[in-house]
């Protein structure tokens, strides 16, 4: 190329680049409006199937009447009280109760009012669950899960990550060799999931070996020291981590070393390997740049995967965290927090997908935003 | 037909494809023969039944292959009738009078190096008014004869050794002490502190008497055991080996059809929407977004627990859930390349209407795309259902092996060292999973061009 050609693209250039932040503000309106459709849509499916279109409520009602009339006969056991006079206190007793749960307004009415609510962020209040400090606050009965599972799920899902990405790297360098088949052989053992590990982990370290607990997060009565509290924390945190990691790891590494793989047979590192430069700089401006993007989504993802927690492995290590709380949750009809996880869950990976479509847009040449057919 | 030849050499090459297409056979040749040898209302039926189903059964016994691998012998389970057993003979002498002696005997070897929990006797007698009458003696390896018990036998009658007061003091006597388990004295050398298994051959002696003619005596030898079966037993005395043959072909079943209904559905929804294009497309891509958002597992359970647990529903909403996913754009940017080939427009020159483009042009040219994506889907399913049986939503009628796991966490199996009950499941499930996994996996190695070669 010659130096007249380019002076002569500069200002094409320009007039490209204003023309292109205009397309990106129009692309990411859009998004931006495509995202609420789908956050609200997404958290009303939600809220319609946690009450199973309205199923939950004739649940509850008939919850209700059974132990209302329990109550009232236990009430009225050493009474001489009328029948009638009885009919009308459970009667009574029983419109205060759905009147409380908010049974009395029609489930259509009530569903778009929790709909409003949920996207205000205004949680509610459970009607069964409580808080281990006493709060029936569905923020507080989540956010006092969250440490539990963050530490769970943040301590494993990371390790895995990070793990997995540079053994890829390794691997995707040394090609065919053993430990490249190793990882291919063993890429179907992640098939199983974690709490089958678990299973399995639970058995040798903690039945035969009796080294590690069953499961739990701290012993009880918890010990006294800080130290001795993280490190009795740490210590029930080594199976339901590693069960976490095990399930996923070789087939994490097969998918990445593969990936690499792909990027690192373009004809442009061919081309870098034919210029003499070293295998590092090769690997650093010739792979890893253009996989980028894809390593950064897939992290962003990983992160508020995190909110979800992992419901069965909670459940098989008795971990106190978010997974093993909605479960319970959904054990008690207790539809306020689903929907309130899910609401979280529904945000944090909206404003995720519109943040790396924002910066991708921006950073990535070659996503094209709204081009057209140019 | 050269492809799929030339596909099947490759596939001789991947010693993994080999061994995971052995395993998924020989899945499908344990789910054929669990159909046959139980058929599906036999396998409901023992599966639900109490005591009156597996009264034979001991609780919570390890399977027999237990006693290969340990040092002290555990006593093996068994039971046998009369006169249709061979070794428990009856022999009937009637007197002028009506009235019949009925001699029953069985010579079993006990040479174990431990003792059974319970030995009993069921009677099934036919009588008018005086009801028959028997008694029970144990011929032991040293000679002696021990006394059991007599009694008269009514209609149905089970006659628990370690139930009845005078076989109790008796065994007392013998042993000079107070036998926690009473049953041990008669398997035991006499005076021994702890109790020493006296090994050899035992000889069950029981001699019945009948008063009225047509009268007649039926007996049935329960000997329960510390091991059972090749399987072992659960809480409920029943015998794993009903779940163990029928988790294959409910795990094979579903696992199937998860993956077929949702790879193909995703398949034809994608064809469809990359050839129509504009808001049909747009909106199966917003569908996919919304989906995305909603809580999969959690709506499994929320369906398991407010709804039903059968297995058919949980598999429809399975699918229902898993179309609108990643497959569905992984299809469509296959078929929008697709669309584009030559041949598509040459059929759309000769006039083919959609229909004949979407399935006869489009769909089949990602068949062999479709199929390792299938197969490698299966085990997710198997374990989705294995999981959910886990948190205790399986399907209440079915034997499944997530189920078996499911009891054996609730009456902690793994605490109290029954890892049987928890192991054969597991490995099972672990087989199907690893089968389908290394055949699918060698299978998109094959297919994929993307990652041939790799």
């Amino acid at each position: 190329m010659t130096s007249e050609l380019s002076e002569k693209e500069v200002p094409k250039v320009e007039s490209a680049t204003s023309s292109s932040i205009k397309r990106i503000a129009r692309f990411m309106g859009f998004r931006v409006i495509m995202l609420i459709v789908t956050i609200v849509v997404g958290v009303y499916a939600t809220i319609l199937i946690a009450n199973m279109g309205g199923y939950v409520d004739t649940i509850m009602r008939n919850n209700i009447r059974e132990t209302t009339i329990m109550e009232v006969a236990q009430l009225t056991a050493n009474k001489a009280i009328a029948p009638e006079a009885r009919q009308k206190m459970v009667q009574d007793m029983i419109n205060l109760e759905e009147k409380r749960l908010g049974l009395d307004t029609p489930f259509v009415i009530r569903s778009f009012k929790y709909l409003w609510n949920g996207l205000r962020l205004e949680l509610g209040r459970a009607q069964y669950m409580v808080s281990d400090s006493g709060s029936r606050t569905v923020r507080l009965i989540l956010l006092e899960r969250l440490p539990a599972t963050l530490l769970l799920m943040g301590s494993s899902q990371l390790i895995l990550f990070f793990v997995s990405v540079f053994l890829a790297l390794m691997l995707s360098r040394s090609y065919g060799s053993f430990w490249d088949k190793l990882v291919i052989a063993l890429s179907p053992t992640s098939a199983a999931p974690p709490w089958f590990y678990g299973i399995f982990f639970i058995l040798i370290f903690a039945a035969i070996l009796k080294v590690l607990p069953f499961g739990g997060m701290v012993d009880s009565p918890p010990p006294d020291t800080t130290i001795g509290y993280v490190l009795n924390v740490l210590k029930h945190l080594i199976l339901p981590a590693s069960s976490l990691i095990v399930a996923a790891l070789f087939f994490s590494i097969y998918n990445w070393r593969t990936f690499f793989l792909i990027y690192s047979s373009e004809d442009y590192v061919e081309m870098a390997k034919a210029k003499g430069l070293n295998a590092r700089d090769i690997e650093r401006r010739y792979i890893l740049r253009p996989t980028l993007p894809t390593i950064i989504t897939n992290f962003a993802l990983l992160l508020i995967g995190l909110w979800t927690g992992a419901t069965i492995t909670e459940t098989v290590f008795l971990w106190p965290g978010l997974g093993r709380t909605i479960f319970r949750a959904i054990g008690y009809y207790d539809t306020a927090v689903i929907v309130g996880s899910t609401i979280i869950y529904a945000y944090l990976l909206a404003f995720t997908v519109f943040l790396l479509d924002f910066v991708y847009a921006l950073v990535d040449p070659r996503v094209k935003v709204g081009g057209g057919n140019n | 037909m050269n492809s799929l030849k030339n596909a099947l050499r490759e596939i001789k090459r991947y010693p993994s494809a080999i061994i995971g297409f052995i395993i998924v056979m020989m899945l499908v040749a344990l789910a054929i023969f669990a159909m046959i040898k139980i058929p599906y209302p036999e396998a409901i039926r023992l599966w639900r039944g109490g005591e009156e189903v597996w009264y034979m059964n001991p609780k919570n016994a390890p399977p027999v292959w237990y006693n290969w691998f340990s040092k002290s012998k555990l006593p093996e389970s068994f039971v046998v009738k009369a006169g249709v057993d061979e070794g428990f003979t009856k022999v009937v002498t009637t007197k002028p009078d009506g009235s019949s002696t009925i001699n029953f005997e069985y010579n079993f070897t006990f040479d174990y190096d431990v003792f059974p929990p319970e030995v009993f006797l069921y009677f099934n007698t036919k009588f008018d008014q005086r009801q028959p009458f028997a008694s029970v003696s144990m011929l032991t390896p040293d000679g002696t004869e021990i006394m059991i018990g007599d009694f008269g036998i009514p209609t149905k009658y089970t006659y628990r050794f370690s139930q009845d007061d005078r076989f109790i003091t008796r065994i007392n006597r013998i042993m000079g002490r107070e036998m926690i388990n009473p049953v041990e004295g008669i398997f035991a050398v006499p005076q021994s502190d702890p109790s020493i298994p006296l090994k050899g051959d035992y000889k069950l002696i029981i001699k019945g008497v009948t008063f009225e003619e047509g009268s007649d005596i039926d007996a049935e030898f329960v000997f329960h055991g510390r091991v059972a079966g090749w399987f072992g037993t659960d809480h409920n005395r029943r015998d794993l080996s009903v779940a163990m043959l029928w988790g294959a072909p409910i795990a094979l079943a579903f696992g199937l059809l998860a993956a077929l209904g949702t790879s193909l559905l995703s398949m034809i929804i994608a064809a469809i929407g990359a050839w129509h294009g504009g808001w049909l497309d747009e909106l199966i891509q917003r569908i996919t977004e919304i989906n995305l958002v909603l809580p999969f597992l959690a709506i499994l359970i929320m369906v398991g627990t407010f709804y039903s647990r059968s297995i058919w529903i949980i598999l429809g909403v399975t699918i229902a859930l898993s179309i609108f996913t990643g497959a569905i754009k992984t299809d469509r940017a296959i078929f929008l390349q697709v669309k584009e080939s030559t041949y598509i427009e040459a059929a759309r020159a000769y006039g083919a209407n959609d229909f004949r483009i979407i399935f006869r042009y489009l769909i089949p040219r990602i068949i062999p795309l479709l199929i390792p994506t299938l197969v490698q889907a299966v085990p997710a399913y198997v374990f989705l259902e294995a999981s959910l049986a886990v948190l205790g939503l399986g399907d209440p009628v079915l034997p499944t092996w997530g189920k078996v796991i499911n009891d054996a966490e609730t009456f902690g199996a793994l605490y109290k060292g029954m890892y049987y009950w928890i192991l054969q499941p597991a490995v099972l499930l672990m087989f199907t999973g690893l089968g389908f996994a290394m055949l699918g996996f060698a299978l998109d190695r094959i297919f994929n061009p993307r990652l041939r070669g790799m």
